[in-house]
């Protein structure tokens, strides 16, 4: 007589134990459906321009014209800008940050290090808008004023931002991977008789590569999708810049600007303009994937 | 197959009832009279006026006045399609738009007015001068009587009622603009960024005049309300309200009927537009 | 010469290291500097006043709906979603899949994510720009946050106690409740307290999504700005550079309570390991 309640309440278990193993996937799979859901509303609104409505995406891409109120939309000056600006805030932020983490991993006395490293990841978390506010309050003033610049909102007050921002990113993940080199390697090369500095660049800093590289690719990615720290200094000019004072408009911002009240065809375009930028991002997210594979070996 | 319906019957049903739970809420809230929230959506022009009648106006009025100030164009399509109950524009209403059922109701006059840095000795131009700069044929100060130094044009964004009503009057098109000219989305950054640039020029309403910029007198005629109710002042637009007289709440009536009153008008003239009376 | 080399990198070495602090400490104490002058009871606890001179409450009322509202949904979402990574799954392609999908949403910038939570949430679902789909967006962002923090404190867990528990006759359910979840508990925290830095910075997804009302929002479906999106309209629009530092400082301080919430909690979770 004891036994059916048992098994009833063994079976309940048993779907219990089933059902959760379902609801657990379930929301394993919600990411999944979220990138899914983005790519999907992202390029379906971005591709309709070209598809239904006759627009060339060669000229999307390399037209020089962007006036959406009288329909024309190119977007070549701002992949030019978004590179740019990009690749100027790695020149300047990569170095810079690079030996900072070098300083603070292997040069600065521990409690030195200690006090510092937390400060700069805490940095990392400020919002990046702070930044733009920085940059235009002090940065454009500083061009126009001291360099005598025309218009303080131009492609090196954009680049200037922009490395600051990437700084505490590049710092703090260089330093872990820094940090991660086995200590056996410096003391087989000072036991050669290396110097201190000269273990640091010829060992340590090789062996860390691919996580100095991963720490590049993420200050990348931070670069080229900030938007409001951009829209603040850039000046937003739709022009092919041809040197560091004039003023741009980065992939971003252009969103940024004109989301609020595109309709339409316009509005259209603007997602273009997001598949373009996300085409940029997937191409760092595969070489990120390829490094972390290459460094896990 | 079944099974994975039912996994996913169990998280989507308790969702649907949450967020439907959530709703009716809502509804309920905004139905009852309780506190009505009236949408209002449009010109970075008459966001500022439209915010200080609101505040008049909920002093006596048990509403709430949600004001999103995304330029002209983006409060036309609101009204259009319903997002909004009333969109404000500071242009006149395209054929097309008022083909799509919108009716306009002018809450007040305003002026459009050139302004320079304060250190700039230029004072006075023509509107072929003002064509001539935002159009890039003239790109320095020299030529128009001031000092020997670039002209850094600074427009508002496409789509901007104050961009085009100042097109329109000073004629030239959006793809006649200067490439290089700096773009800045709303008034307040028009005027910011002229009063911290000593080479800068840009159009701003004239609710934003103050001492931190020079305003520029249009063929010898200074940006004053009264010359511009009296005609000698050109650079000038409406200020609108437009709505479907179906989505037009009784409430929404009400909120226009006090602006169109002797006291709204009062608040219009306080924060520096031209009232229409 | 060797040594001369040596004593050029050591001195780059020292110079890069004090310019990054240098930069770093200028800017936080510009904003410091700029902005602590507004900062008064008033200021946080006022309301906002369209002619100057008001508070920033009803900004900060609408970052703490966002901040609540996104937890709310993305905390147990993503808590069994790394449950499931971790303790259910096979290792096999259906994990490598979540995972690369996971990745991948922590690499998009948050532009996109405003445009697909405006095409998706505000337009498509009919939530209008509003609180709602601001947070719903975010949800979206903290998610991937929240699985890879959770996964990373479930690894933590000794097999021993699942053992222990299994043993004793409980079933895979009533251990993951009553020992995994707990002792993994500190650093779940962790990631919700990132999640939170993150959602307090977040700029273009809400300004895209959530409009830029400047009033306090009536209900979770109105259209409002949070602290963040205020600091960059009222430099943007009125280059009103204080009131937007005087934000900054504010915003700055969470970001610091909440990093200091952090490393305490991960303290406790690495004297748990014992």
């Amino acid at each position: 007589m004891a036994r059916p309640p048992v098994e009833k309440a063994n079976k309940r278990k048993y779907m219990l134990e089933k059902l959760s193993g379902r609801v657990f996937l379930f929301c394993a799979l919600l990411s999944v459906i979220s990138l899914l859901l983005i790519i999907g509303f992202v390029f379906f609104k971005g591709i309709n321009p070209f598809v239904a409505e006759g627009y060339s995406f060669i000229n999307f891409l390399f037209g020089d014209d962007w006036v959406p109120s009288e329909d024309q939309f190119g977007i070549f000056p701002m992949i030019v800008a978004s590179i740019y600006a990009t690749i100027g805030a790695l020149i300047i932020g990569v170095p810079i940050g690079l030996f900072t983490a070098i300083f603070l991993a292997e040069i600065a006395p521990k409690k030195v290090a200690k006090i510092i490293s937390p400060a700069v990841q805490l940095l990392a978390g400020i919002p990046s808008v702070l930044y733009g506010v920085f940059g235009l309050a002090v940065i454009v003033p500083f061009l126009q004023n001291n360099l005598g610049l025309a218009k303080g909102q131009s492609l090196i007050a954009v680049i200037l931002v922009l490395a600051i921002m990437m700084l505490p990113t590049v710092v703090t993940v260089s330093e872990t991977a820094i940090r991660a080199v086995p200590k056996s390697y410096r003391e087989g090369s000072l036991a050669l008789g290396v110097s201190h500095i000269g273990t640091i660049f010829r060992v340590v800093v090789p062996a860390a590569k691919s996580g100095i590289l991963t720490a590049v690719v993420l200050g990348m990615g931070r670069a080229i999708g900030e938007t409001m720290a951009v829209i603040l200094v850039a000046g937003n000019s739709l022009i092919v810049p041809t040197s560091l004072t004039d003023s741009v408009r980065p992939l971003t911002t252009n969103i940024a600007l004109e989301m609020g009240y595109a309709a339409g065809v316009h509005q259209e375009m603007l997602f273009a303009t997001g598949i373009v930028l996300f085409s940029f991002i997937l191409i760092l997210n595969f070489v990120l994937a390829k490094i972390s594979a290459k460094g896990g070996n | 197959m079944l099974k994975k319906f039912k996994t996913f019957g169990l998280v989507v049903i308790p969702l649907t009832i949450l967020l439907s739970a959530c709703t009716p809420s809502n509804d309920s809230e905004s139905s009852n009279g309780g506190n009505y929230t009236l949408a209002i959506s449009g010109s970075t022009s008459v966001g500022p006026l439209a915010e200080k009648l609101a505040a008049k106006y909920e002093e006596n009025a048990d509403i709430n006045i949600e004001i999103n100030q995304i330029g002209s164009s983006a409060g036309i399509t609101n009204a259009t399609n319903g997002v909004s109950e009333i969109g404000m524009a500071s242009r006149d209403l395209k054929e097309e738009e008022i083909a799509n059922g919108l009716t306009d109701q002018i809450i007040a006059y305003d002026g459009i007015v050139v302004v320079a840095h304060p250190s700039n000795k230029v004072d006075d131009l023509t509107i072929e001068q003002v064509k001539q700069i935002f159009t890039g044929e003239v790109t320095n100060w020299k030529e128009l009587g001031g000092e020997d130094m670039e002209i850094v044009v600074v427009s508002r964004e496409d789509g901007s009622g104050s961009r085009d009503a100042f097109q329109e009057i000073v004629g030239y098109s959006s793809g006649e603009l200067i490439r290089n000219s700096i773009v800045a989305s709303g008034n307040g950054n028009i005027k910011t960024t002229v009063a911290t640039n000593k080479h800068a020029v840009g159009f701003i309403s004239f609710e934003y005049i103050d001492e931190s910029i020079s305003p520029i007198k249009i063929n010898g005629v200074e940006a004053k309300a009264e010359n511009v109710l009296n005609g000698t002042y050109k650079l000038s637009r409406p200020f609108l309200f437009v709505y479907k007289d179906e989505n037009l709440s009784e409430k929404g009536q009400q909120f226009i009927d006090f602006i169109l009153s002797s006291e709204g008008q009062k608040v219009a003239l306080e924060s520096g537009v031209i009232p229409i009376k | 010469m060797r040594s001369f080399k040596d004593n050029v990198l050591r001195g780059l070495l020292w110079l890069a290291a004090l310019l990054t602090i240098a930069i770093l400490v200028t800017i936080v104490g510009y904003i410091f500097y700029k902005g602590i002058g507004l900062i008064s009871f008033d200021f946080i606890f006022g309301d906002y006043s369209p002619t100057g001179g008001g508070g920033i409450w009803p900004m900060i009322v609408t970052t703490i709906y966002t901040i609540v509202i996104s937890l709310v949904i993305a905390t147990p979402i993503g808590i069994l979603a790394a449950v499931y990574l971790q303790e259910y799954a096979k290792q096999g392609r259906l994990v490598r899949m979540i995972r690369f999908a996971t990745e991948s949403l922590t690499g998009i910038p948050s532009i996109i994510y405003g445009l697909f939570g405006a095409v998706f949430f505000v337009t498509t679902l009919k939530l209008g720009m509003s609180i709602i789909a601001a947070s719903l967006t975010l949800t979206i962002i903290i998610l991937p946050v929240i699985i890879r923090t959770t996964e990373e404190s479930l690894k933590t867990v000794p097999r021993s106690y699942r053992e222990g528990s299994l043993a004793l006759g409980n079933t895979k359910l009533q251990t993951l409740y009553k020992v995994i979840l707990p002792s993994a508990m500190p650093g779940i925290l962790a990631g919700i307290i990132l999640s939170i830095g993150r959602i307090v910075g977040e700029s273009a997804a809400i300004f895209l999504t959530a409009g830029t009302v400047a009033a306090l929002p009536e209900s979770i479906f109105s259209s409002a700005r949070t602290l963040t999106v205020h600091s960059y309209l009222v430099t943007q629009e009125a280059g009103d550079i204080e009131l937007a530092a005087a934000i900054g400082i504010v915003l700055i301080v969470i970001i610091l309570i909440l990093n200091l919430l952090a490393t305490l909690l991960s303290k406790i979770l690495n004297k748990a390991d014992y």
